[in-house]
């Protein structure tokens, strides 16, 4: 018998179709192999018993002619998005023993599309972190691993769980957010598809706040089709969210057209990093040629301020969050910490002392540092004027062009402790993915090749705002130029 | 721009509610100074004129009633809390 854990979401949708696989078969697997995963550290928190209710209340629907985008179809759900009776702590000790009594709207959408919950995923702390290892829960493997080694190697951050998960065949898809390329990063690194559409189009509703100007859920999946059955699934307006865009969603997968004649595809100049390994420049000179292959014309554009991002988002992002993460103060949920004696001041400094990690407290102090007396014009003002040059690039960029092409990280993924030490090195894993964040567009990191040492590589593609159908169909054309056969070695069952 | 000392480390902490012990507080400067020298790179940016940007959605707030349309979930809210009684939350004492 095959193994059903390695079906995509639309061949498992097309054979539940065809009556010859059940959601109870499809789960039943599934959740064997989230099990068998543990090695792989991606899940949080398993919910098997919820998720065969689901796959028989699935398949009855299915039995009674209600079959929708995703029914039946075993998901895992990032540990920040509230999950009514079910873990959710964005992986922070702070949130110790957080169970909601909401549902966030992107899961409810999911639930409400027939969709099956296997668990809660692993992350980076409040989806702090490029690489997972500041997750209260410990760091989540990479199910990839270089060539002939046994090393571990990290599996990007901050959806760390979302992509080993899926990657390792313990989900079909999963969702992710996205603040600064926790979605297409991680995605890279391990071979996956994720997209991150545009701000506004997902309902940031029951999702933990970092950054509220720029957090947007998004989806993973093993390939272009998935993610656009799955990514439609989740987006839509919604009331509960004063940032939700009011806008028809389009069917997403009737995008996957295969044909991008005439599209003009930008090359920004501003991408060649020096220093960059010329693998990852090769594969974007091959992606270049895959579009000319298929009859797209390749445009040299300029984005100038593309080198301010990652500092203007350390500005904007840790502001954000500074005032975001105020409300953990162990008056109301989570964890409470009073030190014998001690006042109301006292267990507030000693509550979040215990219960935030290192990078977390760091942002939270830049944030408070530049917000404060003294400081809030020459930093966050500043960061904010130049977060607008940087949207004004991206304008003036898609009045010549109709999709852009960049590479998706500086680099493939690296070994457990290698880049920790140093915060701002760090950072600049993420120098290609923040400048899109900061203008909110739509953007999508698909598999395109693997390194001299066997680890994956992806290719970014940007497009318009809402424009979600280009960038689909681009990645689907990139896909199927790299027709890429590996995928990892199975050395955690 | 001003160099983050020890003792600028100590107010930031206290502003954030966040406790430090004394001999972190060095290790910590070193951090916070890396990092904002990096972002000082911002000031050679050119951005008189440049009106802030807040939001990258366009469209204005949008208006509702001003009604009521949730409540008399006491018990829901309270459900987290770790410390709750006779139906509030509760904290160390405040006021003598």
């Amino acid at each position: 018998m095959t193994d059903l854990t390695k079906l995509t979401i639309a061949a498992a949708r097309d054979l539940m179709a065809k009556g010859e696989l059940s959601s109870r078969e499809l789960t039943e697997a599934h959740i064997k192999a989230v099990e068998a995963a543990r090695p792989l550290n991606a899940y949080v928190a398993e919910t098997p018993e919820m998720a065969l209710a689901q796959a028989d209340a699935a398949d009855a629907k299915r039995k009674a002619g209600d079959a929708r985008a995703m029914t039946g179809i075993p998901v895992g759900i990032k540990d920040l998005f509230a999950t009514k009776g079910v873990h959710t702590q964005a992986c922070s000790h702070i949130l110790d023993g957080f169970k909601p009594e909401y549902e966030s709207t992107v899961t409810q959408k999911l639930w409400d599309n027939g969709a099956v919950m296997l668990g809660k995923l692993n992350m980076d702390e409040f989806a702090m972190g490029s690489s997972n290892e500041t997750s209260y829960y410990g760091p989540v493997k990479n199910p990839w691993r270089a060539e002939g080694s046994n090393k571990d190697y990290v599996p990007g951050g901050s959806s760390g769980g979302s992509v080993a998960s899926v990657a390792g065949y313990a989900a079909m898809g999963a969702t992710a957010s996205d603040t600064g390329g926790s979605i297409r990063q991680p995605a890279a690194f391990t071979g996956t598809y994720g997209i991150k559409p545009t701000y506004g189009r997902c309902s940031r509703y029951g999702m933990v706040a970092f950054a509220s100007s720029l957090d947007q859920a998004g989806t993973i999946t093993r390939t272009v089709r998935d993610g656009a059955i799955m990514l439609e699934s989740i987006c839509g307006f919604d009331p509960k969210d004063s940032t939700s865009v009011n806008m028809p969603v389009p069917n997403f997968e009737a995008a996957l057209t295969g044909d991008i004649r005439g599209l003009k595809v930008g090359i920004p100049q501003e991408y060649h990093l020096a220093g960059m390994p010329a693998e990852i420049e090769a594969l974007w000179h091959q992606g270049i040629e895959w579009m000319k292959a298929a009859g797209a014309e390749v445009v040299d554009i300029n984005l100038p301020h593309t080198k301010y991002a990652l500092p203007t988002y350390y500005i904007v992002a840790p502001a954000e969050a500074s005032s975001n993460l105020a409300r953990y103060d162990g008056v109301r949920y989570g964890l409470r910490v009073v030190p014998n004696g001690g006042g109301l001041n006292d267990m507030y400094e000693a509550t979040r002392a215990a219960g935030f990690g290192d990078e977390v407290k760091r942002r939270i102090m830049i944030g408070t540092y530049v917000l404060s007396a003294g400081y809030y014009d020459a930093y966050y003002l500043k960061a904010q004027k130049v977060r607008q040059l940087i949207s004004d690039d991206f304008k003036r960029a898609f009045e010549k062009v109709d999709v852009i092409l960049t590479p998706t990280a500086p680099s493939a993924a690296f070994a457990f402790g290698e880049k920790s030490d140093d915060p701002v090195s760090m950072y600049l894993n993420d120098v290609f993915t923040v400048p899109a964040s900061l203008a909110g567009i739509p953007g999508a990191s698909v598999a395109a090749g693997l390194d001299a040492q066997g680890l994956p590589l992806g290719l970014q593609i940007l497009g318009r705002p809402f424009d979600e159908e280009t960038v689909l169909r681009v990645s689907g054309v990139i896909e199927e130029a790299a027709a890429l056969k590996a995928e990892p070695k199975v050395w955690w069952r | 721009m001003s160099d983050i000392d020890k003792a600028t480390v100590a107010k930031i902490a206290r502003l954030a509610r966040i406790r430090i012990e004394d001999d972190k507080l060095d290790h910590l400067a070193g951090e916070l100074n890396g990092i904002m020298h990096w972002i000082e790179q911002l000031n050679e940016v050119n951005t008189d004129n440049i009106a802030p940007m807040a939001s990258v959605v366009d469209a204005k707030l949008r208006w509702r009633q001003d009604e009521v349309n949730d409540g008399g979930i006491q018990d829901k809210v309270l459900k987290n809390a770790p410390n709750a009684e006779y139906g509030f939350f509760t904290v160390p004492k405040v006021i003598e």
